[in-house]
């Protein structure tokens, strides 16, 4: 039995919109793998909500004319995972969907959801992170795209304004055409698990397969929200792979700033950053045509 | 042979259907809901509370306090009571309590009419204590000046037992005069385990409502005649007027060995007038508020000859009770116990178990009762003393370990049997022992590999510590098959189908033609202590041959009425009475039933009933062998392969104890790697009290399971068999930290293996670079 004072069931984006501002303390509630946790723990027992759960023009996965991969919020990580677009074009977000808890998990939470509450932990956002994705809102002023780079504002925190509602993620062709990438969640578990840290790599290599032409390296939980690390892209831009795999790691100590938690300790993330960011890189070569 | 076949379970139809029926699949009419208010700190007292606000919501139909339980203090655990005084369990529990004694203790009740309205209550209610300082560690309970958590034992120490034994013969007066011996070397180890809990399926719930004067409480639980006295004791009523009643369980593993919520939701069904109030335990509620492993800090001494004898040892063990005494000291007790009888010392032994209240979360029973935490000890100091002499881990063992026909000098139990050694060998065998020891030496490198091992012996039932008691009855029906009916309970573990194939073979026909009552309710099923101690299949078991001896004896003589024949000269098959010579076909069982309820000239009832006190106990055995590699800069372990073989004498029926065992691994993988009850050290709070931050291994982190056995037949037990219910959880744990030591020299002494540890270790070791 769940504390939930009342949900309105939007007909369209205007409609949640307009249900927002009728009601500026309700919750947009999609998937639901957040909401409903933190109403059974009691978190937020007894909060209103408007479900976007059933709007069509929020699913679908699809390329556009320029190349760009366009997202509905609603696909569920199991969608994204198995989406052909997602095969085809950013393979890497497909497979961190499919790190995300277990079958169950993956079947109803979104892909929206995962970047709209702000986690660092979230598997999708280290992956969408590196790709320099944008995130289309809309509100009652209309639509604005976000650079993912300017998304997270704290734990917990994105800049979705009042009122404003996921509509789209968006890859631009550029950030993925020619790169190959990887990701790589150490948990605990290898299921039902939050990520200790999340790692994202990708690279586009030197047409002979032995330079690192560029390299994109994102972290999950290195943080108080997803990072770039953009020290260690710099450093090893340009060098020959295997040295480049050595060097990441210890160049992206530069850019995170791990804390201790009960969960885990600093040093054991920077041990985890230091170790996992040259075997991500190593793996996106390999997925590249790098003989490694 | 009924027994020692690998027939289905008895319940498997029932439960992958869904048409098994648990606790909360029974509906009475309209029930209320209760909910606990637990405390917000960890050591103090409840001074006031405010409940006028809560008491007033829509909903609510009591609300009930701390201030308004009976002044009556009861015990908790799963054991069978004892008449004399001195050997009762410890009564430090009252229903809801203003001694705050851990985070999150019971200090008041709500019943409303759903259970929205009970949580919103529980918000409503104020309350005012007054705080100590948390203690957590035995260390803080037993330093001088702590405040004492229960006034019954103002230094903490809820118990401390020594125990001495000396080899006759040794000339010796106790292992301290050994240990002045100057041709024995010495070694020493200190090691410790971690708090663990059962993490069954289904968290505790009952519901329980008055009819007239009388309490029916309905109750996930291993032990419901144990749940009736302790009702009756809490409530301060007479047990004849408490009715349990348990259905299927989803798992228990000790922890329902121990009397939950059930006496509180008994006298909140009196509060409001015997209406039937539900109490489900949430799963956070199951971490915090129900029972776990014990964590224990063993030391061990040994002073050992140069041949690998074992001369000596003394061992220390602390264990933390937390709140409340719960088994008691029990616990620890069998901890170093274990210790001793498995490898019995050639001239003498000294042990001290102390059981120490904190404010954690208080532990009690759960799969293995003390000894995984004493196996994991004695099974790292073999493997370290081995190490550091370049002696072989498993010859050290061999030369060490319990012989047949050893009887333990202080309870005098027997080693009727024992196929250890040869379970070391099956093992050794299957993982290739010898060539990966070998192979394994001198690695270097970021991933290695290695092989360790770990056995382990293990008691059936609790006698002579306590009663074993076990009763049935068999009732045959018109058409020749029977109703089995036993106080034993089917907690999971496949008890049923084992007891239906015990009670066709003690009668003679097939498992298919016993019809097993599985629920037990205590106005109407015979007396059992329940499921605990790896014991139901031997004592109950016993009670179940009794009983089937008797019934066949009464079918055969009303067979020889009717057939004129002597009785003696009969027997039964299948379903027929045969000649005991000839096994000629005489009477089909059904005509005969039918005859024996209908007939004008001598009808008669044929059922059988009776209670077999078992006075005797016996030893299972087993080793784990496992191969990991170790990812050393991410601090990971993976589980290559892992077999566990046991000794629990004839196997009843091969395909469950093999299922049996493969549970039991993963419980021992999880204790090995992963988990953890983790508590705030300012506070008390559990941190991870939720499946989530909980580490309990997934299918996806485990490896393949092996199975294998040896079977002996144990003189004593009932169809030759012995303990198997807890032991497959025993030996895992040090098995993998003895390959983990082997792969990388590094001896981690304290469980879990879990990452952020052995990433420390290993950078300490400079096998990371920090």
């Amino acid at each position: 039995m769940y504390d939930i004072e009342s949900i309105y069931r939007a007909k369209s984006v205007a409609d949640a919109i307009a249900a927002l501002q009728a009601d500026p303390s309700a919750l947009v509630i999609a998937g639901g793998t957040d909401v409903l946790i933190k109403v059974r723990e009691g978190k937020l027992a007894g909060c209103r909500l408007v479900s976007i759960h059933d709007l069509p023009e929020l699913k679908g996965i699809t390329r556009n004319e320029n190349g760009d991969v366009e997202i509905g919020p609603l696909s569920t990580f199991r969608n994204v995972t198995f989406s052909e677009v997602i095969r085809a074009t950013v393979p890497v977000l497909g497979e961190a969907a499919d790190t995300a808890g277990g079958p169950q998990l993956r079947a109803a939470g979104t892909i929206g959801g995962n970047v709209c509450n702000g986690i660092t932990s979230a598997d999708t956002a280290s992956t969408l992170v590196a790709l320099d994705a944008v995130l289309r809102v809309r509100g009652p002023k209309g639509e604005r795209d976000v650079p993912i780079s300017e998304w997270y504002l704290g734990v917990g925190k994105v800049a979705l304004a009042p009122y404003e509602v996921l509509v789209k993620i968006i890859i631009p062709y550029d950030n993925y055409a020619g790169y190959t990438g990887h990701y790589i969640k150490y948990a605990q578990r290898n299921a039902m698990d939050i990520a200790t840290l999340g790692v994202s790599c990708l690279v586009k290599l030197s047409e002979d397969k032995k330079t690192v032409d560029d390299v994109s390296l994102a972290f999950g939980v290195a943080g108080p929200v997803p990072m770039r690390a953009h020290s260690a892209e710099a450093a090893v831009r340009g060098l020959p792979i295997a040295q480049a795999v050595e060097q990441i790691g210890p160049a992206a100590l530069a850019d995170v700033n791990p804390r201790t938690s009960w969960r885990a300790s600093k040093e054991y993330r920077v041990q985890l950053v230091k170790e996992l960011s040259g075997r991500a890189l190593a793996e996106a070569a390999r997925k590249g045509g790098a003989a490694l | 042979m009924e027994v020692g076949r690998s027939i289905f379970r008895v319940d498997a139809a029932d439960k992958v259907t869904g048409r098994a029926k648990y606790t909360d699949d029974f509906h009475e009419g309209p029930m209320l809901v209760a909910k606990v208010l637990h405390s917000t700190i960890a050591n103090g007292w409840v001074k006031a509370m405010d409940t006028a606000e809560a008491q007033a919501l829509p909903g609510v139909v009591k609300v009930l306090t701390c201030f308004d339980v009976p002044d009556i203090q009861f015990p908790t655990p799963g054991h069978p009571w004892s008449v004399e005084e001195a050997h009762q369990d410890v009564s430090d529990r009252m229903l809801l309590t203003r001694r705050v004694r851990i985070y999150g203790d019971d200090i008041a009740a709500v019943v409303a009419e759903d259970a929205v309205t009970a949580e919103r209550a529980l918000k409503l209610i104020r309350v005012e204590y007054e705080e100590l300082p948390p203690i957590l560690t035995t260390e803080q309970a037993m330093a001088p000046g702590a405040t004492p958590i229960h006034d019954e034992h103002p230094d903490n120490i809820l118990k401390h037992t020594t125990v001495n034994v000396v080899e006759p013969g040794t000339g010796v007066k106790d292992a301290d005069e050994v240990f002045s011996m100057p041709e024995f070397r010495h070694f020493e180890g200190h090691y410790e385990t971690q708090q663990v809990q059962h993490c069954h399926i289904e968290n505790p719930i009952s519901y329980a409502y008055m009819q007239g004067e009388r309490i029916t409480v309905v109750s996930s639980t291993q032990i419901p005649h144990i749940v009736r006295r302790v009702i009756g004791q809490a409530l301060g009523i007479p047990w004849g007027k408490v009715r349990v009643i348990k259905p299927y369980i989803g798992g228990g593993f000790g922890n329902k060995q121990e009397v939950l919520y059930e006496p509180l939701n008994a006298w909140l069904t009196t509060q409001v007038g015997g209406r039937c109030v539900k109490l489900d335990v949430s799963r956070e509620e199951t971490f915090q508020n129900t029972r776990s492993r014990h964590a224990i800090a063993i030391d061990i001494k040994a002073a050992i000859r140069d041949d690998m004898r074992i001369m000596a040892r003394e061992t220390k063990a602390v264990s933390n009770q937390g709140g409340y005494a719960s088994h008691g000291h029990s616990i620890v007790a069998n901890t170093v116990t274990g210790i001793r009888q498995l490898y019995p010392d050639a001239m003498a032994h000294r042990a001290d178990a102390y059981t120490v209240y904190t404010n954690l979360s208080s532990p009690g029973a759960m799969r293995g009762y003390g000894i995984p935490q004493g196996d994991f000890a004695v099974e790292c100091f073999m493997d370290d003393v081995a190490r550091q002499m370049g002696w072989d881990p498993y010859e050290f063992r061999l030369k060490n370990i319990m012989p047949l026909g050893y009887v333990d000098p202080t309870n005098g139990i027997t080693c009727y049997s024992t196929g250890l050694a040869e379970c070391m060998e099956k093992g050794a065998d299957f993982i290739g022992w010898k060539e990966l020891r070998e192979k394994y030496q001198n690695q270097t490198g970021p991933v290695r590999r290695g092989v360790g091992m770990a056995v382990f012996s293990y008691k059936t039932g609790v006698y002579p510590i306590s009663l074993e008691t076990a009763s049935a009855r068999m009732v045959l029906n018109q058409d020749g098959t029977l109703q089995l009916h036993l106080g034993a309970t089917e907690i999971g573990q496949g008890g049923d189908t084992v007891f239906s194939q015990m009670a066709a073979e003690a009668v003679g026909i097939p498992t298919e033609d016993v019809h097993i009552i599985s629920f037990q309710d205590t106005d109407v099923a015979p007396f059992d202590t329940g499921a605990y101690a790896s014991r139901q299949t031997y004592v109950t078991g016993m009670a179940i041959k009794k009983c089937g001896g008797m019934l066949k004896e009464k079918i055969l003589d009303y067979a020889g009425e009717m057939l004129s024949r002597d009785p003696k000269g009969l027997d039964i098959q299948g379903r027929d009475v045969v000649d005991l010579g000839s096994r000629e076909a005489l009477l089909p069982l059904s005509e005969l039933a039918m005859t024996a309820f209908y007939s004008l000239d001598h009808s008669v009832h044929l059922t059988a009933e009776c209670t077999n006190h078992c006075k005797d106990n016996t030893f299972a055995f087993g080793a784990c062998f496992a191969e990991v590699e170790v990812d050393i800069p991410l601090g990971k372990v993976k589980v290559l392969r892992v077999v566990n073989v046991h000794d629990s004498g004839k196997l009843i029926n091969p395909k469950l104890a093999e299922a049996q065992v493969h549970g039991g691994m993963s419980m021992g993988l999880g204790y090995a790697l992963s988990e953890e009850m983790k508590f705030d050290p300012r506070t008390g709070r559990l941190l991870n009290g939720n499946l989530l931050d909980y580490k309990l291994p997934t299918s996806m982190d485990t490896p393949e399971l092996t199975a294998l056995f040896v079977e002996t037949d144990d003189p004593s037990g009932p169809f030759g068999n012995k303990a198997l219910g807890e032991p497959p959880a025993i030996p895992v744990a040090p098995a993998v930290r003895n390959a983990l030591l082997q792969a990388t020299g590094v001896a981690v002494n304290d469980l879990p293996l879990n990452p952020q540890k052995l990433v420390e270790r290993f950078t300490a070791a400079g096998l990371i670079q920090a």
